[in-house]
């Protein structure tokens, strides 16, 4: 009985939690992935209709807008995240002074939650409060910087916020794969004639490929759930001109009691999620030979 | 001046100093062209800060560096007209063999064409031809290393500079690589100066050997020099294997005879020492420690006309390599090692007739350690 008792504790102590994982998560996932295919309202109802959900979703401008613009916030965010957190990476890699507290000062931003970097950044790019006024106080009257309330533009302001907070951690990356390359790699280069730029270029960042990986995976599981520094943000607005699927998917299921739409647009979601993740996992679980 | 320029590298009065620790003290060197000088000593000797510093990898505190009769001190490794080979290979790891091999000329400016024809030759020198399309990943370390020396080659420098090349090989690859480096070294009539702390390396590469301590050089010369007529007891325990037998002893005179007595067995032992080239002449009573390698302690006869003495020793440890038996022999409260012919029976705590030949002893101050 005892034996029984130690040979089964990890798997006794772990069950509850499995089963609440199970259950909580992919349970609802499911749920959820069998509401989008019903005509659910306000409230659950349980009568199959097919993908008549999706059909709905993909001609509702609103959802266009939304795509469109986890698309674009979704591009730039990464993109520039690891351009900027690249270079800082770069430079302070350059055993420069008081480098551990530079880079604390840059991965702080990461410890702040994006409810905090947006409404900071709401009160910034407030035309009335913010950079436009202080500029104009000091007597520049013409100077306008109001991309915030411009609905061409508030996805931008997302995106600036959103790579404020990010960079930092991306640096801090890139630090440690920059660490992680052999000094004497580069001790062989510059005598080999070449010069440092012509070093980092050809030689170093090339060997960073897996922390390039790994920065995309995170950028990019960030943008796509990123759901609270659009609300702290622009709320979603000018109008819907800053509505990113998740915004889409809370204002379906919580204001505008259409849960049929919610499911359907969380399901896309996941399908958008997994199809970045999947193959990132395919990669990296794969048995490796050297 | 003329001489200076004949120099290939010369260093003059050359310290490298961390806040207040000296790691190099007043280096002066100089290594003509065809020259293949090893600096060898302990790890923390200074020997791979000395050769950074000739690599402009680091600057020195004070003091010069010519390169082909040119003030280098301050130049950019680039400058410098040097290739380098380190320990842990250094190879462009995104970079093909080929590639790693002529990225440096493709920078500095050479045609594709060029850059081909360098290629071949070193990739058929170093026997690399077939690999280079793979990337330094798939390589053994021998592989590798093989790259990395073809990387230095194609530079054609005026000094080659190898940092422990081959301490993160094994030993049976170490052995070859160390034969291709010496004949690479006689075919390219390439001047090098090589680190290592290995002084078996150090006595079958060099030219030159230069035995490095706590930053200052203790003895540079030609390696049989340096084995025979070591100037201190640190360089005569450091090279060679097994280290030196150090047997302390005090010198008596006795009208035109000198001899070096040594306690043994609570006896005092006299060992002649008339054919001693003492430098600046040996007072009585002087206390000295006396030097003798393994390979004069053995059970053979040595030549009649050699000073020699018999003693019977007791072995407390014996070694059978295949050529030789390595024995240690109680002598006194201390031991001593010596090498002996595999034929002869030796049996653990019974005595054995053992010659040692004092023709080729060294004899240093016990105070001052060095050579007398």
């Amino acid at each position: 009985m005892s034996g029984w008792l130690t040979r089964n504790i990890p798997k006794i102590v772990v069950a509850p939690s499995l089963a609440a994982v199970l259950f909580f998560v992919y349970g609802f996932i499911v749920w959820t992935g069998y509401v989008s295919l019903t005509r659910s309202r306000i409230m659950p109802r349980y009568d199959f209709d097919g993908f008549g959900q999706y059909v709905k979703l993909f001609r509702t401008p609103r959802w266009d807008v939304a795509m469109e613009n986890l698309f674009v916030f979704g591009l730039l965010f990464i993109a520039v995240s690891i351009a900027l957190g690249l270079l800082l990476a770069v430079l302070l890699d350059q055993r420069i002074r008081a480098e551990g507290a530079i880079r604390t000062i840059y991965l702080y931003p990461m410890a702040l939650s994006f409810i905090v970097t947006g409404t900071a950044w709401k009160w910034i790019l407030n035309p009335g409060l913010g950079i436009e006024s202080v500029v104009r106080s000091w007597g520049w009257e013409s100077f306008s910087f109001d991309w915030l309330v411009d609905p061409e533009m508030a996805i931008y302001t997302v995106v600036i916020a959103g790579v404020w907070q990010a960079s930092g951690f991306v640096m801090a990356l890139f630090l440690a794969g920059l660490r992680s390359v052999d000094q004497e790699v580069i001790k062989a280069a510059m005598v080999d004639g070449i010069n440092l730029p012509r070093i980092y270029v050809s030689i170093v960042i090339p060997s960073l490929s897996p922390v390039f990986l790994s920065a995309v995976i995170v950028l990019a599981h960030l943008a796509i759930k990123s759901f609270d520094l659009v609300i702290a943000l622009t709320g979603g607005g000018p109008g819907y001109a800053t509505d990113l699927p998740a915004t889409y998917m809370y204002a379906m299921a919580f204001s505008r009691g259409d849960l049929g739409q919610a499911a359907a647009s969380a399901t896309v979601m996941m399908m958008t999620v997994a199809a970045i993740i999947v193959p990132y996992l395919y990669s990296e679980l794969r048995p490796r030979h050297d | 001046m003329a001489a200076q320029n004949d120099a290939v590298l010369k260093i003059e009065g050359l310290t490298k100093s961390f806040q207040n620790v000296h790691v190099l003290m007043n280096i002066d060197l100089a290594i003509e062209e065809g020259a293949f000088l090893v600096l060898v000593g302990p790890s923390g000797c200074g020997k791979s800060t000395l050769l950074n510093c000739v690599a402009g990898l680091e600057a020195p505190t004070s003091g010069r560096i010519l390169i082909g009769g040119r003030d280098m001190t301050d130049a950019a490794p680039k400058d410098r007209d040097i290739a380098m080979v380190f320990q842990s290979y250094a190879l462009y790891p995104n970079m093909s063999v080929a590639r790693n091999i002529t990225f440096g000329m493709k920078v500095r400016g050479a045609t594709r064409a060029e850059q081909r024809s360098a290629l071949e030759k070193v990739a058929h020198m170093l026997k690399i031809d077939h690999l280079l399309n793979r990337r330094p990943a798939h390589l053994s370390g021998g592989q590798r290393q093989r790259v990395a020396m073809g990387r230095a080659l194609v530079r054609q420098p005026k000094l080659f500079l190898f940092d422990e090349p081959l301490s993160n090989l094994d030993a049976k690859l170490r052995v070859e690589m160390r034969a291709e480096i010496k004949r690479l070294h006689r075919a390219l009539g390439a001047t090098i100066v090589y680190v290592t702390h290995d002084q078996t390396e150090a006595m079958s590469l060099a030219t030159e050997v230069a035995v490095m301590e706590g930053g200052v050089i203790a003895q540079l010369g030609p390696p049989q020099q340096v084995y025979d007529y070591p100037v201190n007891t640190f360089v005569a325990g450091f090279i060679g294997s097994p280290a030196m037998n150090f047997i302390n002893g005090r010198i008596s005179k006795d009208g035109g005879a000198i001899r070096i007595q040594v306690s043994f067995d609570g006896a005092t032992r006299e060992l002649p020492a008339d054919h001693y080239p003492f430098g600046g002449g040996i007072e009585d009573g002087a206390e000295v420690i006396l030097g003798i390698r393994p390979e004069y302690v053995s059970g053979s006869d040595p030549s009649a006309d050699r000073p020699n003495v018999a003693l019977d020793l007791v072995p407390t440890l014996v070694e059978t390599n295949g050529f030789d038996q390595h024995v240690n022999l109680a002598f006194g409260d201390s031991e001593i090692s010596g090498r002996f012919s595999p034929r002869e029976q030796i049996k653990l705590g019974t005595p054995v007739r053992t010659r040692i030949d004092l023709s080729q002893i060294s004899v240093f101050d016990r105070e001052t350690r060095q050579r007398l």
